[in-house]
Parts: C-alpha cells; sequence; structure tokens
C-alpha cells in the first residue's frame, strides 16, 4: 500500500468534518447564539446612552468571538478521542500535522466564518460607526483564525483528561491577549477616523506565526495525549 | 515476572519483531522484556486475561504508545525514522470502533481509505455483509453491525500487517466464521497479523502461533 497522498487525506479530513458538523447542526449553533446574547446583553447592560458603547464596542465584540469560539473548541478533537477515531488519525499513514491543519480549518469554517457573517449586525447593534465595520470584517477575518488554531494546541493537550474544558480555557486565553490586543485596536482605531493599518499587519503576523507553529505542536502534542 | 519469548526459532526474517519491551500503566508493570516476532505469512496471537496488557502491546506495535524501554523493529530498522512507511503498511483496529456515528457506513468507509491510502469501499461492504445499512448513520447500527464497518477497513487495499485488538468482540457467529476466513486468506497471502484475544482461536495451520500476557 502507498502512503496515502497528502491532498487526499488532507481533503477527506477536511469533508469529513464538514460533513459531521452538517449532520449536526445544534452543536454548531451553540457558540454562536452565545455570540449573539454576550453581545445584547451588552448592549442591554449598558443603558440607553450610546457614548461609552461605542468606545467599548469594538472590545465588546471580540471578547465575544473570543469566548464563543473557546465555546466551541472541545469539539475540535474531543468526540474523535471518545470513539477511538483520533487512534485511527493517528495511526494513519498521513501526516499528522496536515489532518490537524484540516480538522482546525473545518472547525474555524463551521464555527469561526458565521461570527465573521454576524459580526457587523451586531457591531451596528452596539453603535460601532460605519467606518469601523470593515476594518472590524477584516480584523475578524485574521484574527479568528489564530484564535482556532491557538486553541487547536491546548484541546490537544488536555484531550485525554476529564474536565479538559476548564482547563482549555486557563491554557489558552493567556495565549489570545495579542489578538484581542490588535484586534480591538484596528477597530478603534478605524472607528476615530485613524489608519488601522499597524494593527492589522500584527494580526496578519500572528495569523502566519499561528498557521505555520500551530499545527505541527498540536500534533505533538495529540501524540502526548494519546501516549 | 520472568523474560518471555514468542519468537520461533528457525522461522522465515521476521517483518515485526520487539525487543525487550517493557511497559507500565497508571504505575503498575504490565510486561518486562517481552520479546515477539512475526514473519511474513504468519499470525500470532496474543492470548491474556483482561488487564494483562494486550491493548497497551498492541498500541505500542502500532507506534501510539511508547513503551517505557525496549525496542519495536519493522523490516530490521527501528519504527523511529520510518514511522510513515510503516503506518502505511498496516492496518489497526483498535479496541474502540473508530466508528463515526453521524456518519453512513459507506462515508466512514470512505474517509478511512482516504486516510490509509487505500480503495475498495464497495467491495469491503459486500464482504462484510453491510449492503443494506450502508447509508444508515452509524448512530443506527448495532454494536455488531459498528464492529464489522471498523473491520472493514482492513479490506481497503492490501497491507502486509494487520494488527487486531480483540476483533472478535461484538460479532455474531457469521462475522466471526468471516473474520476467520480473512485471517486465514491474510497468511496465506504472505501477510503477517497480529492479534489479541482472550479467548483462543481454534488452533491452526503451523504459521499460527500464540503469546501468553500476564501468567
Amino acid at each position: 500500500m502507498r502512503p496515502a497522498p497528502a491532498r487526499s487525506a488532507f481533503l477527506g479530513m477536511l469533508r469529513r468534518d464538514l460533513l459531521i458538523a452538517w449532520r449536526s447542526p445544534v452543536e454548531v449553533l451553540h457558540p454562536l447564539v452565545f455570540f449573539v446574547i454576550v453581545v445584547t446583553l451588552f448592549r442591554l447592560g449598558s443603558g440607553p446612552g450610546q457614548h461609552a458603547l461605542a468606545a467599548l464596542g469594538p472590545g465588546v465584540l471580540w471578547m465575544a468571538a473570543l469566548l464563543a469560539t473557546l465555546l466551541g473548541l472541545d469539539a475540535l478533537f474531543r468526540s474523535d478521542f471518545e470513539d477511538g477515531s483520533l487512534e485511527q488519525i493517528l495511526a494513519s499513514p498521513a501526516p499528522l500535522p496536515l489532518l490537524v491543519a484540516a480538522k482546525v480549518l473545518a472547525h474555524w469554517l463551521v464555527a469561526g466564518l458565521p461570527l465573521l457573517i454576524l459580526s457587523p449586525l451586531l457591531a451596528i447593534a452596539l453603535g460601532l460607526p460605519d467606518a469601523a465595520l470593515p476594518v472590524l470584517l477584516l480584523s475578524l477575518a485574521l484574527g479568528s483564525p489564530v484564535l482556532s488554531l491557538v486553541g487547536a494546541i491546548g484541546v490537544a493537550l488536555t484531550v485525554g483528561l476529564r474536565r479538559g474544558g476548564t482547563l482549555v480555557a486557563l491554557l489558552v486565553l493567556p495565549l489570545y491577549i495579542p489578538v484581542l490586543v490588535f484586534g480591538t485596536q484596528a477597530v478603534t482605531a478605524a472607528g476615530a477616523g485613524l489608519p488601522p493599518t499597524g494593527a492589522l499587519y500584527m494580526l496578519s503576523a500572528l495569523l502566519v506565526l499561528a498557521a505555520v507553529l500551530s499545527p505541527p505542536a498540536a500534533a505533538a502534542a495529540l501524540r502526548i495525549s494519546l501516549d | 515476572m520472568p523474560a518471555r519469548h514468542a519468537t520461533a526459532p528457525g522461522a522465515q526474517t521476521a517483518v515485526l519483531e520487539a525487543h525487550r519491551l517493557t511497559c507500565f500503566r497508571g504505575g503498575r508493570m504490565l510486561f518486562r522484556d517481552l520479546d515477539l516476532s512475526v514473519a511474513a505469512g504468519e499470525m500470532l496471537e496474543i492470548h491474556g486475561p483482561n488487564g494483562s496488557g494486550k491493548t497497551t502491546l498492541l498500541r505500542v506495535l502500532c507506534a501510539l504508545t511508547e513503551a517505557e524501554s525496549g525496542e519495536v523493529r519493522w523490516r530490521g530498522r527501528p519504527l523511529r525514522g520510518q514511522r510513515e512507511s510503516y503506518l502505511a503498511s498496516l492496518r489497526y483496529v483498535g479496541h474502540q470502533d473508530g466508528v463515526k456515528l453521524a456518519l453512513s457506513v459507506r462515508e466512514n468507509l470512505e474517509v478511512a481509505a482516504r486516510l490509509g491510502g487505500g480503495s475498495g469501499t464497495e467491495s469491503a461492504i459486500h464482504r462484510f455483509g453491510l449492503e443494506a445499512v450502508a447509508e444508515t448513520p452509524a448512530r443506527a447500527l448495532s454494536a455488531g453491525q459498528r464492529r464489522r464497518t471498523a473491520l472493514a477497513r482492513l479490506l481497503l487495499g492490501p497491507a502486509p500487517l494487520w494488527l487486531l485488538d480483540e476483533p472478535f468482540t461484538a460479532l455474531d457467529d457469521d462475522g466471526a466464521r468471516l473474520m476467520q476466513e480473512l485471517l486465514a486468506r491474510q497468511v496465506e497471502a504472505g501477510g503477517a497479523v497480529l492479534l489479541s484475544t482472550h479467548r483462543p482461536l481454534a488452533a491452526g495451520s503451523a504459521g499460527h502461533r500464540r503469546l501468553e500476557l500476564g501468567r
């Protein structure tokens, strides 16, 4: 038997995870509903004044997106671990970092992309200036894959533990700080009419870094977790 | 515990060998200085009571777990450094089925074929008598049907080595007969099989040896 062509294995894994998500839409919807509720609660809790909210808006949106991502992260490897599929994945000849990358991409398409699509609506609800909307979308497009990529390492490290969920939050949230800082900065700057480019460049750099380093790191973490 | 050997004297060159494997699980020693070897066209049956380390041994042999000490060799070379080509030569069916409940039998096998570089999903479905449930999500299948789906992965292209953890679990009489047949065919075709059972198989041909664990 020849080793599986890497491309075919990558696409097979991507298709598999998307199909599974499609078959159980409730799990996909939970983080999304959470995102909407958190932002709405902020809107309701901050009273009728618009000023404070407009200043806080970018931060609120980014925080909500970050927590929603965290909520959905456990699904990345947990069910595969529990039903033995993860063993099969690790025992397959396809390069593990590539399969991890396919899983993270599927996770982002299912959990990150919908957040991106919903965010302009919520930005309007929070009273963000119109000028900030394109930058908000761009910053989320650059930043939310970083959240999935970095989160994958945390989930891979804790998948063998019974109560991995809380530990993932403790491991991963500090690593989310740069994304939160630069994401918020970009949107705030755009809202104030300032150029957001610096923060966006930083987000791009983080994305490149995470895309290169996270799959091998998560793959190594999975091998340790299953040992 | 004494050292145990399951190396056939004077057999053809072994494809898979383990030298002085020692494994601990949760602070308990499962086996120490275990030697084994399987040659092409040979079946090694790992036999032992529950908790004697059969699953751990198989996981060590398919590079999922590291042994505390000792070495596993594939075609005379250590696994380290040739993991990918080794994994491409082997089919592993673990203690758990590794079947996704949301996917149908066919989809499960297609994914396995993609990951393992095999093909022949349809004939595998046919051989295991899963045609009637090929489109059914695995969630709705019985334990035996899920086991059949897991075992059908063995037929996705030829592989020189099969590692099977309790392959007969949950199988009915027909399924067990079929599995026996497939094992015999794999051995005849020059493949090697390493399988664990807690019930010994009927002693078969010359190429069938036993390794007792935990006694």
